[in-house]
Protein backbone atom coordinates (compact mmCIF):
# COMPACT_ATOMS: atom_id res chain seq x y z
CA UNK A 1 0.00 0.00 0.00
CA UNK A 2 2.96 2.53 1.06
CA UNK A 3 4.63 1.25 -2.37
CA UNK A 4 1.99 2.53 -4.09
CA UNK A 5 1.36 5.61 -2.70
CA UNK A 6 4.92 6.31 -2.90
CA UNK A 7 4.40 5.40 -6.70
CA UNK A 8 1.59 7.77 -7.62
CA UNK A 9 3.58 10.37 -5.44
CA UNK A 10 6.37 9.99 -7.67
CA UNK A 11 4.05 10.22 -10.97
CA UNK A 12 2.68 13.14 -9.98
CA UNK A 13 6.18 14.57 -8.77
CA UNK A 14 7.05 13.90 -12.78
CA UNK A 15 4.18 15.70 -14.04
CA UNK A 16 4.76 19.18 -11.87
CA UNK A 17 8.20 18.86 -13.02
CA UNK A 18 7.36 18.48 -16.84
CA UNK A 19 4.87 21.29 -16.56
CA UNK A 20 7.80 23.48 -14.74
CA UNK A 21 10.18 22.70 -17.71
CA UNK A 22 8.14 23.47 -20.98
CA UNK A 23 7.06 26.93 -18.92
CA UNK A 24 10.81 27.33 -18.92
CA UNK A 25 10.80 26.94 -22.89
CA UNK A 26 8.12 29.34 -22.91
CA UNK A 27 9.57 32.25 -20.66
CA UNK A 28 13.09 31.89 -22.74
CA UNK A 29 14.78 28.81 -22.12
CA UNK A 30 16.03 26.69 -25.65
CA UNK A 31 13.87 24.30 -26.87
CA UNK A 32 13.22 20.98 -25.55
CA UNK A 33 15.95 22.29 -22.76
CA UNK A 34 13.72 23.70 -20.01
CA UNK A 35 15.96 21.79 -17.69
CA UNK A 36 19.47 19.80 -18.75
CA UNK A 37 21.73 19.40 -15.59
CA UNK A 38 24.45 18.44 -18.55
CA UNK A 39 23.83 21.85 -20.60
CA UNK A 40 23.31 24.25 -17.79
CA UNK A 41 26.87 23.02 -15.98
CA UNK A 42 28.33 23.33 -19.45
CA UNK A 43 26.83 26.76 -19.93
CA UNK A 44 28.07 27.50 -16.16
CA UNK A 45 31.36 26.15 -16.79
CA UNK A 46 31.41 28.83 -19.94
CA UNK A 47 30.31 31.57 -17.59
CA UNK A 48 33.28 31.45 -15.30
CA UNK A 49 35.45 31.06 -18.06
CA UNK A 50 36.32 26.95 -17.81
CA UNK A 51 35.89 27.10 -21.73
CA UNK A 52 35.93 29.90 -24.33
CA UNK A 53 32.68 28.68 -26.62
CA UNK A 54 30.58 31.92 -26.72
CA UNK A 55 27.61 29.92 -27.55
CA UNK A 56 27.34 28.33 -24.44
CA UNK A 57 27.91 30.40 -21.40
CA UNK A 58 25.82 32.27 -18.59
CA UNK A 59 25.90 30.79 -15.42
CA UNK A 60 21.79 29.12 -14.97
CA UNK A 61 20.27 29.98 -12.03
CA UNK A 62 18.78 26.47 -12.14
CA UNK A 63 21.97 24.47 -11.04
CA UNK A 64 21.68 27.26 -8.11
CA UNK A 65 18.20 26.49 -7.51
CA UNK A 66 18.35 22.29 -8.01
CA UNK A 67 21.15 22.40 -4.71
CA UNK A 68 19.66 25.05 -2.91
CA UNK A 69 16.11 23.62 -3.22
CA UNK A 70 17.53 20.06 -2.28
CA UNK A 71 19.76 21.93 0.41
CA UNK A 72 16.69 23.44 2.40
CA UNK A 73 14.54 20.93 2.12
CA UNK A 74 17.15 18.79 3.43
CA UNK A 75 17.73 20.69 6.32
CA UNK A 76 13.93 20.97 7.24
CA UNK A 77 13.65 17.34 6.98
CA UNK A 78 16.60 17.14 8.76
CA UNK A 79 17.94 14.95 6.05
CA UNK A 80 20.69 17.21 5.59
CA UNK A 81 23.75 14.48 6.56
CA UNK A 82 27.50 15.71 5.72
CA UNK A 83 28.93 12.09 4.52
CA UNK A 84 32.06 11.37 1.47
CA UNK A 85 35.48 10.36 1.15
CA UNK A 86 33.86 7.13 -1.24
CA UNK A 87 36.48 7.28 -3.94
CA UNK A 88 36.15 11.09 -4.42
CA UNK A 89 38.75 10.74 -7.31
CA UNK A 90 37.27 7.87 -8.98
CA UNK A 91 33.97 9.50 -9.07
CA UNK A 92 35.50 12.96 -10.10
CA UNK A 93 36.86 10.63 -13.38
CA UNK A 94 33.48 8.98 -13.72
CA UNK A 95 32.06 12.34 -13.74
CA UNK A 96 34.30 13.82 -16.62
CA UNK A 97 33.54 10.19 -18.43
CA UNK A 98 29.79 10.65 -18.22
CA UNK A 99 29.76 14.72 -19.03
CA UNK A 100 31.54 13.64 -22.52
CA UNK A 101 28.78 11.25 -23.11
CA UNK A 102 26.10 13.46 -22.33
CA UNK A 103 27.83 16.47 -24.82
CA UNK A 104 28.11 14.09 -27.39
CA UNK A 105 23.91 13.09 -27.53
CA UNK A 106 23.70 17.01 -26.19
CA UNK A 107 21.98 16.58 -23.18
CA UNK A 108 21.68 14.68 -19.91
CA UNK A 109 19.07 11.77 -19.30
CA UNK A 110 16.56 14.45 -17.50
CA UNK A 111 16.81 16.58 -21.40
CA UNK A 112 16.56 13.13 -23.25
CA UNK A 113 13.37 12.46 -21.98
CA UNK A 114 12.17 16.58 -22.51
CA UNK A 115 13.47 16.09 -26.18
CA UNK A 116 11.55 12.54 -26.48
CA UNK A 117 8.43 14.77 -24.95
CA UNK A 118 9.22 17.26 -27.97
CA UNK A 119 8.81 14.60 -30.48
CA UNK A 120 13.02 14.64 -30.99
CA UNK A 121 13.24 10.77 -32.74
CA UNK A 122 16.75 10.97 -31.78
CA UNK A 123 16.29 10.93 -28.54
CA UNK A 124 14.76 7.92 -28.45
CA UNK A 125 17.91 6.35 -29.73
CA UNK A 126 19.69 8.22 -26.88
CA UNK A 127 17.49 6.24 -24.45
CA UNK A 128 17.83 2.63 -25.87
CA UNK A 129 21.61 3.84 -25.38
CA UNK A 130 20.88 4.70 -21.70
CA UNK A 131 19.44 1.40 -21.08
CA UNK A 132 22.13 -0.90 -22.54
CA UNK A 133 24.85 1.39 -20.31
CA UNK A 134 22.77 0.65 -16.82
CA UNK A 135 22.12 -2.78 -18.34
CA UNK A 136 26.03 -3.20 -17.93
CA UNK A 137 26.34 -1.45 -14.93
CA UNK A 138 24.18 -3.48 -13.18
CA UNK A 139 26.10 -6.33 -14.19
CA UNK A 140 28.78 -5.12 -12.70
CA UNK A 141 26.82 -4.03 -9.70
CA UNK A 142 25.32 -7.96 -9.44
CA UNK A 143 28.94 -8.52 -9.13
CA UNK A 144 29.72 -6.45 -6.18
CA UNK A 145 31.13 -3.23 -7.79
CA UNK A 146 31.57 -0.67 -5.01
CA UNK A 147 32.89 2.66 -4.55
CA UNK A 148 33.55 1.94 -1.04
CA UNK A 149 31.80 3.10 2.24
CA UNK A 150 31.89 6.77 2.80
CA UNK A 151 32.28 8.56 6.69
CA UNK A 152 30.46 11.36 7.92
CA UNK A 153 31.52 14.91 7.56
CA UNK A 154 31.45 18.12 9.53
CA UNK A 155 28.65 20.57 8.59
CA UNK A 156 31.01 22.53 6.92
CA UNK A 157 31.75 20.80 4.74
CA UNK A 158 29.07 19.29 3.07
CA UNK A 159 27.70 22.97 3.05
CA UNK A 160 30.49 24.19 1.26
CA UNK A 161 28.96 23.51 -2.52
CA UNK A 162 25.47 24.78 -1.50
CA UNK A 163 26.46 27.68 -0.24
CA UNK A 164 29.45 28.22 -2.86
CA UNK A 165 26.58 28.13 -5.56
CA UNK A 166 24.67 31.01 -3.93
CA UNK A 167 27.72 32.98 -3.80
CA UNK A 168 28.59 32.21 -7.29
CA UNK A 169 25.16 33.13 -8.61
CA UNK A 170 25.03 36.39 -6.13
CA UNK A 171 28.20 37.56 -7.46
CA UNK A 172 26.83 37.29 -10.69
CA UNK A 173 23.79 39.35 -9.71
CA UNK A 174 26.11 42.05 -7.88
CA UNK A 175 29.12 42.25 -10.40
CA UNK A 176 28.25 40.62 -13.82
CA UNK A 177 30.93 41.68 -15.49
CA UNK A 178 33.23 38.93 -14.19
CA UNK A 179 31.19 36.20 -16.04
CA UNK A 180 31.14 35.56 -19.51
CA UNK A 181 27.76 35.56 -20.66
CA UNK A 182 26.25 34.71 -24.37
CA UNK A 183 24.46 37.11 -26.35
CA UNK A 184 20.67 36.89 -26.59
CA UNK A 185 20.75 34.89 -30.56
CA UNK A 186 24.19 33.91 -30.16
CA UNK A 187 23.32 30.46 -29.03
CA UNK A 188 21.71 28.31 -26.50
CA UNK A 189 23.86 30.37 -23.76
CA UNK A 190 21.87 33.10 -25.15
CA UNK A 191 18.46 32.25 -24.34
CA UNK A 192 17.02 31.67 -21.03
CA UNK A 193 14.34 32.46 -18.47
CA UNK A 194 14.50 35.13 -16.50
CA UNK A 195 17.01 35.20 -13.56
CA UNK A 196 14.29 34.96 -10.54
CA UNK A 197 11.91 32.29 -12.46
CA UNK A 198 14.89 30.02 -13.29
CA UNK A 199 15.85 30.25 -9.59
CA UNK A 200 12.77 29.68 -8.38
CA UNK A 201 12.24 26.95 -10.79
CA UNK A 202 15.40 25.33 -10.07
CA UNK A 203 14.34 25.48 -6.09
CA UNK A 204 10.86 23.99 -6.31
CA UNK A 205 12.38 20.73 -8.84
CA UNK A 206 15.30 20.53 -6.32
CA UNK A 207 13.23 20.50 -3.29
CA UNK A 208 10.63 17.82 -5.10
CA UNK A 209 13.47 15.64 -6.41
CA UNK A 210 14.64 15.75 -2.44
CA UNK A 211 11.71 14.52 -1.11
CA UNK A 212 10.89 12.03 -4.03
CA UNK A 213 14.25 10.73 -4.52
CA UNK A 214 13.59 10.85 -8.13
CA UNK A 215 16.40 9.60 -10.43
CA UNK A 216 16.50 8.94 -14.16
CA UNK A 217 19.06 6.14 -14.16
CA UNK A 218 17.44 4.26 -10.51
CA UNK A 219 14.61 3.89 -12.18
CA UNK A 220 15.42 1.75 -15.22
CA UNK A 221 18.28 0.68 -12.48
CA UNK A 222 15.94 -0.59 -9.75
CA UNK A 223 13.81 -1.99 -12.98
CA UNK A 224 15.93 -4.36 -14.14
CA UNK A 225 17.42 -5.16 -10.56
CA UNK A 226 14.42 -5.20 -8.53
CA UNK A 227 11.36 -5.73 -10.96
CA UNK A 228 10.33 -2.48 -9.88
CA UNK A 229 8.34 0.58 -11.69
CA UNK A 230 8.47 3.04 -8.49
CA UNK A 231 11.61 5.20 -9.59
CA UNK A 232 10.82 5.11 -13.45
CA UNK A 233 6.90 6.85 -12.80
CA UNK A 234 8.79 10.26 -11.88
CA UNK A 235 10.43 9.82 -15.80
CA UNK A 236 6.65 9.13 -16.53
CA UNK A 237 5.38 11.61 -15.18
CA UNK A 238 8.12 14.25 -16.52
CA UNK A 239 7.44 12.67 -20.33
CA UNK A 240 3.70 12.87 -19.74
CA UNK A 241 3.67 16.39 -18.42
CA UNK A 242 6.14 17.59 -20.80
CA UNK A 243 4.10 16.18 -23.92
CA UNK A 244 1.21 17.75 -22.96
CA UNK A 245 2.33 20.92 -22.71
CA UNK A 246 4.56 20.49 -25.63
CA UNK A 247 1.19 19.79 -28.01
CA UNK A 248 -0.46 22.71 -26.04
CA UNK A 249 2.24 25.57 -26.79
CA UNK A 250 2.97 24.03 -30.62
CA UNK A 251 6.57 23.11 -29.39
CA UNK A 252 5.57 19.05 -30.20
CA UNK A 253 7.67 18.45 -33.38
CA UNK A 254 8.16 14.85 -34.19
CA UNK A 255 11.31 13.62 -36.64
CA UNK A 256 14.85 13.48 -36.88
CA UNK A 257 16.25 16.07 -38.81
CA UNK A 258 16.40 20.02 -37.65
CA UNK A 259 15.13 18.94 -34.36
CA UNK A 260 16.78 21.58 -31.87
CA UNK A 261 20.03 21.45 -30.13
CA UNK A 262 20.21 18.17 -31.40
CA UNK A 263 22.13 16.37 -34.06
CA UNK A 264 20.51 12.92 -36.00
CA UNK A 265 23.85 10.88 -35.78
CA UNK A 266 22.10 7.78 -34.67
CA UNK A 267 24.78 5.45 -33.60
CA UNK A 268 26.63 8.33 -31.50
CA UNK A 269 23.18 9.47 -29.63
CA UNK A 270 23.03 5.90 -28.79
CA UNK A 271 27.23 5.27 -28.13
CA UNK A 272 27.15 8.45 -26.15
CA UNK A 273 23.93 7.76 -23.91
CA UNK A 274 25.14 4.52 -23.63
CA UNK A 275 28.30 6.07 -21.63
CA UNK A 276 26.00 8.18 -19.68
CA UNK A 277 24.45 5.24 -18.13
CA UNK A 278 27.27 3.11 -17.52
CA UNK A 279 29.02 5.70 -15.91
CA UNK A 280 25.78 7.25 -13.75
CA UNK A 281 24.79 3.68 -12.86
CA UNK A 282 28.58 3.17 -11.19
CA UNK A 283 28.26 6.61 -9.75
CA UNK A 284 24.94 5.84 -8.16
CA UNK A 285 22.62 8.33 -9.95
CA UNK A 286 22.07 10.63 -12.67
CA UNK A 287 23.29 13.98 -13.29
CA UNK A 288 20.29 15.62 -11.19
CA UNK A 289 20.20 13.13 -8.41
CA UNK A 290 24.05 14.46 -8.25
CA UNK A 291 23.08 17.69 -7.55
CA UNK A 292 20.10 16.70 -4.66
CA UNK A 293 22.42 14.59 -2.94
CA UNK A 294 25.15 17.92 -3.04
CA UNK A 295 22.56 19.50 -1.60
CA UNK A 296 21.42 16.93 1.21
CA UNK A 297 25.32 17.21 1.70
CA UNK A 298 26.79 14.06 0.35
CA UNK A 299 30.41 15.86 -0.42
CA UNK A 300 31.01 12.41 -2.88
CA UNK A 301 28.56 14.04 -5.16
CA UNK A 302 29.58 16.98 -4.79
CA UNK A 303 33.22 16.40 -6.38
CA UNK A 304 30.97 14.20 -9.33
CA UNK A 305 29.26 17.58 -9.90
CA UNK A 306 32.99 19.33 -9.89
CA UNK A 307 33.56 16.11 -12.51
CA UNK A 308 31.23 17.02 -14.25
CA UNK A 309 32.07 20.83 -14.83
CA UNK A 310 35.66 19.93 -15.60
CA UNK A 311 34.50 17.63 -17.83
CA UNK A 312 32.35 20.25 -19.76
CA UNK A 313 35.00 22.70 -20.16
CA UNK A 314 37.25 19.71 -21.24
CA UNK A 315 34.44 18.79 -24.08
CA UNK A 316 34.62 22.35 -25.28
CA UNK A 317 37.91 23.05 -24.79
CA UNK A 318 38.94 19.68 -26.95
CA UNK A 319 36.32 20.18 -29.54
CA UNK A 320 34.76 17.14 -28.23
CA UNK A 321 31.50 18.40 -27.83
CA UNK A 322 28.51 17.50 -30.61
CA UNK A 323 26.78 20.84 -32.13
CA UNK A 324 23.68 20.84 -34.38
CA UNK A 325 26.20 19.81 -37.38
CA UNK A 326 26.86 16.10 -35.46
CA UNK A 327 29.77 15.05 -33.43
CA UNK A 328 33.43 15.83 -33.71
CA UNK A 329 36.08 13.36 -34.60
CA UNK A 330 37.67 14.10 -31.23
CA UNK A 331 34.36 13.75 -29.65
CA UNK A 332 33.83 10.10 -31.44
CA UNK A 333 37.64 9.14 -29.71
CA UNK A 334 36.54 10.52 -26.14
CA UNK A 335 33.09 8.48 -26.14
CA UNK A 336 35.19 5.60 -26.74
CA UNK A 337 38.01 6.24 -24.67
CA UNK A 338 35.63 7.12 -21.77
CA UNK A 339 33.90 3.48 -22.08
CA UNK A 340 37.16 2.07 -21.78
CA UNK A 341 37.85 3.95 -18.93
CA UNK A 342 34.70 3.41 -17.24
CA UNK A 343 34.87 -0.50 -18.22
CA UNK A 344 38.47 -0.05 -16.23
CA UNK A 345 36.82 1.48 -13.13
CA UNK A 346 34.38 -0.97 -13.25
CA UNK A 347 36.28 -4.48 -13.14
CA UNK A 348 38.87 -2.60 -10.85
CA UNK A 349 36.22 -2.03 -8.11
CA UNK A 350 34.39 -4.85 -8.62
CA UNK A 351 37.21 -7.73 -8.77
CA UNK A 352 39.89 -5.84 -7.22
CA UNK A 353 41.56 -7.63 -4.37
CA UNK A 354 40.89 -5.35 -2.03
CA UNK A 355 37.29 -5.95 -1.07
CA UNK A 356 37.09 -3.70 1.84
CA UNK A 357 33.90 -5.64 3.43
CA UNK B 1 24.52 -8.66 11.13
CA UNK B 2 25.08 -7.26 7.88
CA UNK B 3 27.26 -3.96 7.98
CA UNK B 4 26.06 -1.67 5.32
CA UNK B 5 26.94 1.55 6.97
CA UNK B 6 28.33 4.22 4.54
CA UNK B 7 26.86 2.31 1.53
CA UNK B 8 24.92 4.14 -0.90
CA UNK B 9 21.79 3.30 -3.10
CA UNK B 10 21.59 0.30 -4.11
CA UNK B 11 24.69 -1.53 -2.12
CA UNK B 12 22.47 -2.43 1.03
CA UNK B 13 19.97 -4.02 -0.64
CA UNK B 14 22.02 -5.71 -2.75
CA UNK B 15 24.45 -7.21 0.44
CA UNK B 16 20.84 -8.32 2.02
CA UNK B 17 19.69 -9.71 -1.36
CA UNK B 18 23.46 -11.76 -1.83
CA UNK B 19 22.80 -12.50 2.18
CA UNK B 20 19.02 -14.32 1.57
CA UNK B 21 20.24 -16.50 -0.79
CA UNK B 22 20.90 -18.36 2.74
CA UNK B 23 17.04 -18.32 3.28
CA UNK B 24 17.52 -17.90 6.97
CA UNK B 25 14.34 -17.27 8.64
CA UNK B 26 15.80 -13.89 10.04
CA UNK B 27 18.43 -11.12 9.02
CA UNK B 28 19.77 -7.96 10.88
CA UNK B 29 21.07 -4.78 8.82
CA UNK B 30 22.58 -1.66 9.87
CA UNK B 31 22.80 1.44 7.71
CA UNK B 32 23.18 5.24 8.34
CA UNK B 33 20.73 6.68 5.67
CA UNK B 34 16.90 6.79 5.58
CA UNK B 35 17.14 6.12 1.64
CA UNK B 36 18.42 2.63 2.86
CA UNK B 37 16.04 2.42 5.23
CA UNK B 38 13.63 2.87 3.11
CA UNK B 39 14.54 0.70 0.19
CA UNK B 40 15.68 -2.50 2.70
CA UNK B 41 11.74 -2.01 4.10
CA UNK B 42 10.26 -1.85 0.57
CA UNK B 43 12.67 -5.25 -0.48
CA UNK B 44 12.21 -6.99 2.84
CA UNK B 45 8.21 -6.71 2.76
CA UNK B 46 8.43 -7.38 -1.26
CA UNK B 47 10.62 -10.70 0.18
CA UNK B 48 7.88 -11.51 2.45
CA UNK B 49 9.34 -10.44 6.31
CA UNK B 50 8.34 -8.44 9.08
CA UNK B 51 10.77 -5.30 8.69
CA UNK B 52 10.95 -3.31 11.99
CA UNK B 53 13.71 -0.27 12.36
CA UNK B 54 15.74 0.79 15.27
CA UNK B 55 16.75 4.25 15.05
CA UNK B 56 20.56 4.71 16.85
CA UNK B 57 20.94 7.86 16.73
CA UNK B 58 22.12 8.55 12.91
CA UNK B 59 22.17 4.73 12.27
CA UNK B 60 19.81 2.82 12.00
CA UNK B 61 19.11 -1.49 12.94
CA UNK B 62 16.47 -3.37 10.63
CA UNK B 63 15.62 -6.51 11.44
CA UNK B 64 14.03 -8.76 9.36
CA UNK B 65 11.54 -11.81 10.38
CA UNK B 66 9.34 -14.14 8.27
Amino acid sequence: MKEKRETILLGGAGLLIGVIAVLLVKLGNPANMGFCIACFLRDTAGAMGLHRAGAVQYLRPEIVGLILGSFLLALGRKEFSPKGGSSPVTRFLLAMCVMVGCLMFLGCPFRMVLRISGGDGNALLGLAGFACGIGVGVLFLKKGYSLKRNYKQTKAEGAALPILTLALLLLAVIVPVLFFATEAGGGPGGSHAPLLISLAAGLIVGAVAQLTRLCMVGGIRDLILFRSVRLLMGFVGIFAAALICNLAFGFFKFGFAGQPVAHNDGLWNFLGMLLVGYGSTLLGGCPLRQLVLTGEGNTDSAVTVLGFLAGAALCHNFSLASSANGPTLNGKIAVVVCIVIVSIVAVANTFGKEKGR
Amino acid sequence: MIDARGRSCPEPVLMLRKAMTSKEASYEIMVDNRVSVENITRYGQHEGYRVTVEDREDEYLLRLEK
